[in-house]
């Protein structure tokens, strides 16, 4: 990492892994039990409906609406300070798991339960592919 | 077999609490107030023959045989659940003495939370935060005023919920704290200065967030045989439980995010205690946040869920409201000892030993925990 970098960086294991990989290319994977199909998140090896730990990833479609959201405005790491204010949100994504991410293109006044986001994704420096989110296009 | 009326709390003990005091160590500390709890018993140290360190802290079980020469220690644990721990550990002592395993279980804590190392920083060090450790810091939820926060905001949207509510609960808790004489915040604190305090993670304001402070506390756990021939009067465990919500560990993905661990523990511990909410006459209720205060009120059943804005107004929770809390001044006021302030202070309540914030005639209380994500503690007791 370069020196630049100051905030915070992710520690995958073997386990965790394949999310990250996903995440460098522009996906945003779930796990799927391969024996009784649930999707869980985050990655963990024990599917809690049947206990299989065998497992596939799939993509997120990217759709989701806001559950909460905080404005972070005191920097609790100094990694994030040139950028505070910043709002984070929780995200129910249509697959049905949530998903973090700090919002981007939209002031908190206009935020609201329900409000339809899309996922996409934002690398700074030599830090890693991280999920954000923006306003959903009309449809 | 029930832990109804099995065990007691025969002694209580605290240090002087504040910000910078430079009176000790962590380990001194709660070393300080552990003997300070066993003298207020009438025990000697070599009594001490259970010990439920906090896990995160200072001090392990041997330090305490090292410290007090205890020549037996028959029985150690630890109960790692955050702010949760301190109450969850009036179960596991009283399962323990009980069961005949050991007579007399002390819980210690000593922070330097305001000198050393800060509370808030170091969250993410613990094994519980693992995983959002890896998904969620890097962008950006460093602390738990941010990991909480969202929680609130839902509260806020779904019942309309108002900060000047949540600083209802500040204000009172900070008169609570200059009642009781041995508090860090000794200012007193109004709604309006609630208001113009600066945002730290919205919708928290500093206000909304409890204090790091430097102290210790400890209390003595009987069982309720050997705490009659004890100097204080008994203050009798009637019920005591433990719970964790659903995803325990990341509030993201639990399936109701408002739900925490208290939802399953509080009516456990009533059915335990054959008591209702309802006749309850003092609460010390954690309060690392304003907003965590509010729901667990509301999910002990005080009041209905959407009902904890309305019900904290107008100083209900004030010493002669409807529902006394936190009379000690809490985290947010007194001392950010992880509850075991808030254990001290409900045995002090219920002796009668309440001095300025006295609530009078209280005999029958409560206090919880909360910890790591939404961890819930509670023990019922009353003076018996």
């Amino acid at each position: 990492m370069s020196e630049t970098f100051t905030k915070p960086i992710p520690h995958p294991t073997p386990d965790t892994q394949p999310f990250w990989d996903g995440l460098a290319r522009g996906e945003y994977l779930i796990q799927r039990c391969k024996e009784c199909g649930k999707l869980r998140h985050y990655p963990r090896p024990v599917c809690d409906g049947c206990w299989s730990m065998a497992h596939e990833w799939v993509p997120a479609s990217g759709r989701g609406t806001v559950h909460s959201w905080t404005v972070c405005h005191h920097p609790f790491h100094m990694g994030f300070k040139a950028q505070s204010p910043y709002i984070l949100l929780t995200v129910d994504l249509a697959e049905g798991v949530r998903a973090q991410g700090q919002l981007r293109g939209l002031a908190a006044e206009a935020l609201r339960l329900g409000l339809p986001v899309a996922l996409g994704y934002e690398r700074e420096g030599e830090g890693p592919v991280l999920p954000i989110f923006r306003p959903a296009e009309e449809t | 077999m029930s832990l109804f009326e099995r065990a007691a709390i025969t002694g209580i003990g605290e240090t002087a609490h504040g910000r910078g005091l430079q009176q000790g160590s962590a380990l001194s500390l709660q070393m300080q107030a552990s003997l300070a709890a066993i003298a207020d018993a009438g025990l000697s140290p070599r009594d001490i023959d259970g010990v439920i360190p906090v896990a995160t802290g200072a001090a392990v079980a041997e330090d305490f045989i090292t410290n007090f020469g205890i020549p037996d220690l028959r029985f150690s644990a630890t109960t790692p659940m955050g702010g949760a721990s301190c109450v969850a550990a009036i179960q596991a002592a009283a399962a323990a003495v009980a069961t005949g395993i050991c007579r007399h279980v002390l819980l210690p804590i000593g922070r330097t939370g305001y000198s050393g190392t800060r509370i808030g920083a170091r969250v993410h060090e613990m094994p519980q935060f693992r995983t959002i450790g890896e998904f969620e810091l890097p962008l950006g939820n460093v602390a738990p005023a941010q990991i909480y926060a969202p929680m609130a905001r839902r509260h806020m949207e779904l019942y309309g919920t108002t900060s000047r509510q949540l600083a209802e609960i500040a204000v009172t808790t900070r008169r609570h704290a200059i009642l009781n004489g041995n508090a860090a915040m000794t200012k007193p604190l109004s709604i309006e200065d609630h208001q113009n305090s600066r945002m730290i993670a919205d919708p928290f304001r500093l206000f909304d967030c409890s204090l790091e402070s430097d102290g210790g506390a400890a209390v003595v756990v009987s069982s309720a045989e050997a705490a009659r021939d004890l100097r204080q009067p008994r203050v009798l465990v009637m019920g005591a439980a433990e719970g964790h919500p659903d995803s325990p560990s990341v509030i993201t993905q639990r399936p109701d995010i408002l739900r925490i661990g208290l939802a399953k523990a509080a009516p456990r511990a009533f059915a335990m205690a054959g008591v209702k909410p309802a006749d309850i006459q003092v609460a010390e209720i954690y309060d690392c946040f304003t907003y965590v205060v509010l729901r667990q009120l509301e999910e002990i059943g005080f009041c209905q869920q959407g009902e904890g804005g309305a019900f904290v107004e107008g100083g209900a929770l004030g010493i002669g409201g409807r529902l006394p809390v936190n009379t000690h001044g809490g985290l947010l006021s007194q001392a950010h000892l992880a509850g075991m302030n808030h254990i001290v202070e409900l045995v002090r309540q219920l002796r009668g030993q309440g001095g300025a914030a006295q609530v009078e005639g209280a005999t029958l209380g409560l206090v919880t925990g909360y910890g790591d994500m939404g961890d819930g503690s509670i023990a019922i007791m009353r003076r018996g």
